[in-house]
């Protein structure tokens, strides 16, 4: 199954990426921008046909090394 | 006294370490990250540069090396580790020291040198040094330093912050902050004190004609300290 999974950073830690984007959106023009906060996105592959555990499984390397939980929180957006 | 530094696909302060060990006495060997054990060591050092190209997140895959596991045993059974830069990176990602190493905070690669104020004596590193401003080099993309307010807490009860950014006089304010890093925090201990990572690079300050000497006086009273 393919698990897709998304990293976001925390709400209170800095993201001075998602800050230079935001503001090379508004010189751009894009003045409705409130906040940009950049993440990650992983489609895994996994050797596994049962969606609940497909999910088990990628949950489990979200926790030991896709996220770093002291700065990030992780989602399972997509399992087929 | 003997010494192991850990190479890692991307290292590139290794050979440096290795050069400053053995110049202030220790007789180092060199180990790679695939390796399951570790030579008998005084001293483990996770040394500088760019493990695994900075995939993911600095320090993350080489965190998660073979040889690893071995030099954590080593950390828990009260062994010395010391982790400069990118071994900073891979102490916070394997989890001996508390907290996280973000992106710079004005996103640039910064290549100077630094004063660092030592803030706690007390432990294996520090102890017997009569100084307590040190001039080092930090060459880092990746060393904002930042935790949660508990851990926060718990690293300030413990007396675990090991050196702060500062001016020649030691002054640790916010403007002498190379980074955006929490506190201008430069180096932390784990609680025993037995594990020390920290951005500044010791081992280039080891010579008076080509930089300074400041990281000589850290190494000679390191292997003092040691016997």
């Amino acid at each position: 199954m393919k698990v897709s999974a998304i990293i976001t950073l925390k709400k209170d830690v800095l993201d001075p990426q998602g800050k230079v984007i935001h503001q090379t959106l508004d010189g751009m023009g894009f003045k409705d921008v409130n906040e940009v906060r950049q993440g990650k996105y992983f489609e895994i592959d996994v050797k596994e046909n049962d969606p609940q555990k497909a999910q088990k499984i990628v949950e489990d390397m979200c926790n030991k090394l896709l996220a770093n939980l002291v700065i990030e929180n992780y989602k399972i957006i997509e399992i087929q | 006294m003997k010494s192991a530094v850990i190479t890692f696909p991307g290292s590139n302060c290794d050979r440096d370490m290795h050069v400053a060990l053995n110049k202030f006495g220790f007789k180092n060997k060199m180990v790679w990250h695939n390796d399951n054990e570790l030579p008998k060591s005084d001293l483990i050092v996770l040394p500088g540069g760019f493990s695994y190209g900075d995939y993911l997140r600095c320090g993350s895959m080489a965190s998660k090396s073979k040889i690893m596991q071995s030099v954590i045993n080593f950390a828990k059974s009260g062994g010395l580790v010391m982790g400069i830069c990118n071994g900073f990176q891979i102490l916070v990602e394997s989890g001996l020291v508390p907290g996280i190493l973000l992106r710079n905070k004005y996103l640039e690669f910064i290549c100077k040198n630094v004063f660092v104020k030592i803030d706690n004596k007390d432990n294996p590193y520090f102890k017997n040094l009569d100084k307590e401003v040190f001039e080092l080099h930090i060459a880092h993309n990746e060393g904002n330093y930042f935790c949660t307010n508990d851990q926060l807490k718990e690293i300030q009860d413990n007396n675990q912050v090991a050196i702060y950014y500062c001016n020649d006089n030691g002054k640790t304010e916010e403007k002498f902050n190379p980074n955006g890093s929490l506190k201008n925090i430069a180096g932390i201990f784990n609680k025993e004190k037995n594990v020390l990572g920290m951005m500044p690079h010791p081992e280039r300050m080891i010579d008076k004609s080509l930089s300074g000497e400041d990281g000589s006086l850290f190494f000679k009273n390191l292997i003092n300290n040691i016997k």
